[in-house]
């Protein structure tokens, strides 16, 4: 499936996570966090940097890390991202959402 | 002579021995295997025993009657592993050197990960189904049990058999309904996931039969405690879940060896090229099975078909030759869905479980994400091809260790 965000078009699948993470840039995450409802503040940036270094060293995401990271704790994670965070966060980071096998 | 150790004697460590030992010549190898239990386990039996499918000695032998004639079998705790001195301690005192080493420790459950879950009512109300105890007092409890609130919860990924969880939910509705007290029980499912099923296919293929059978799906989930005195679970986000009685799968975590020994991450599994199996931090230390930190899943089909690919790059690693990138994360599962039937899933790294047929493109007899009894009878035959040929290292025929595409539905 495609979308468009500020004038690009972006691959993205049923759920509008990004299938191909090249395409991503700061201003689109900026851009699918609106559509969740968040305005993205620094402290969001942080743990997004975050979850693209562990997606880059191909590590599972998990609450527990989030726990570990240093960079926020578990609280603040569910006041940024309300809902699901890990799914949320993911979603703005343009990487796939946490999952398992089926 | 040189020394080839394996560490651990559970499906891919006994798998690997019976693999060397009639490749390695055995002048210049001796092959030692070392594990503290003297019981081997058929564990995806843990599944059948709480609903008195399976009995406790269906799921059981001495470990022994696998370890092939040749190979040094040692029943003891593991101290340490040395990786700069290429030494193992043992318990006993006793230290081992090894040229090669393969590391098969596996994964555990760690309840006291979280807060009141291995409290006073662990194995009272609260169970866990992924030990052999824990299996056999869920049995017990499920026995006598008179109905209520019946809670399946996942604390966090990963988790051994990802799937499990939730065929344990269809068993249990069946099993609810053979008693005639399916009226009395209500079936929740809980997952720290955005759903019980996660991949896209396979919740257009198979959400109806959450659906069908009745199971509540509470979503996003990460569990902070669980409060036993007025039995509840508790999330991050103060969203609580009653229950009468918890079938939980705590934290999985890989041994406190690996921990101990610095070799592990988080979660105590270790770094290991997901395409080799040669762990990242040593040259002469390979990983296998669910003691990775591969982005595969921790099932046994998995580790059956990393042991294939594993024991041609141990030759090539002895014989100085280039190691061969070839592992996909393939994995082969048989899903029980209640009332004798069962779903197929084939899929590796990159393809999620598609509709198809398996083995033979087009013919079956198997067919993938979907029910079917055939599925149930391959189920059910598995436990045979488990204890005779698979971690005998016998080759199954016609299924190959990396996944074929042939059969299956794929998009483009």
């Amino acid at each position: 499936m495609e979308k468009t965000y500020l004038q690009s078009i972006i691959q993205i699948n049923e759920e509008g996570y990004l299938t191909d993470f090249t395409q991503w840039t700061k201003e689109i995450g900026a851009e699918i966090a609106k559509e969740q409802g968040i305005e993205m503040t620094d402290k969001h940036w942080e743990v997004i940097d975050y979850i693209h270094d562990k997606y880059k060293n191909e590590e599972a995401l998990s609450i527990r890390g989030i726990k570990k990271s240093g960079v926020i704790n578990i609280k603040e994670f569910y006041e940024l991202f309300p809902g699901g965070p890990l799914k949320k966060a993911t979603l703005i980071a343009g990487i796939p959402k946490p999952k398992s096998c089926i | 002579m040189k020394n080839l150790v394996i560490l651990g004697a559970g499906t891919s460590g006994t798998m690997m021995a019976n693999h060397l030992v009639s490749k390695l010549p055995k002048d210049e190898w001796k092959i030692t295997i070392v594990d503290q239990y003297k019981t081997h386990y058929y564990q995806p039996g843990f599944l059948f025993l709480p609903f008195d499918i399976y009995t406790t000695k269906q799921v059981k032998k001495n470990g022994k009657k696998f370890i092939p004639k040749g190979v040094n079998y040692i029943q003891e705790k593991i101290e340490l592993i040395k990786p700069e001195e290429n030494k193992v301690s043992l318990e006993n005192g006793e230290t081992l050197n090894y040229d090669i080493l393969i590391v098969a420790t596996g994964t555990k459950i760690a309840p006291d990960e979280t807060e009141g879950m291995d409290g006073p009512m662990w194995h009272k109300n609260i169970f866990d189904f992924y030990t052999y105890e824990g299996a056999k007092a869920l049995r017990n409890k499920l026995r006598e049990w008179e109905g209520g609130k019946l809670v399946i919860h996942i604390t966090e990924m990963p988790i051994k058999c990802p799937v499990a969880p939730l065929e344990f939910a269809f068993l249990a509705d069946s099993f609810f309904k053979n008693k005639g007290m399916r009226d009395k029980v209500d079936i929740t499912f809980v997952t720290p996931l955005d759903g019980a099923f996660t991949k896209p296919k396979a919740t257009e293929a198979l959400h109806y039969l959450l659906e069908e059978k009745g199971i509540k799906e509470v979503t996003d989930f990460n569990i902070e405690r669980v409060d036993y005195e007025n039995n509840k679970i508790i999330d991050y986000a103060d969203t609580e879940v009653d229950y009468d009685l918890l079938v939980t799968v705590p934290t999985n975590m890989g041994d406190a060896l690996i921990e101990r020994s610095g070799l592990g991450d988080d979660l105590n599994y270790i770094p290991t090229n997901k395409t080799t199996l040669q762990t990242e931090a040593h040259e002469n230390i390979f990983a296998i099975g669910d003691c990775t930190n591969l982005p595969a899943s921790k099932a046994g089909s998995v580790a059956h078909f990393e042991a294939e690919i594993l024991t041609e790059n141990i030759l090539r690693y002895i014989d100085g030759r280039e190691l061969k990138e070839e592992f996909d994360g393939h994995a082969n599962c048989f899903i029980e869905t209640g009332n004798g039937k069962a779903l197929l899933i084939d899929f590796n790294y990159t393809t999620e479980p598609v509709e198809g047929t398996f083995p033979f493109p087009g013919v079956g007899p198997l067919s993938l994400l979907k029910e079917s009894r055939t599925n149930h009878m391959g189920k059910m035959a598995f436990r045979w091809i488990y204890w005779n040929m698979l971690i005998k290292g016998v080759h199954i025929p016609f299924v190959s260790a990396t996944m074929s595409k042939k059969g299956k539905k794929l998009e483009n």
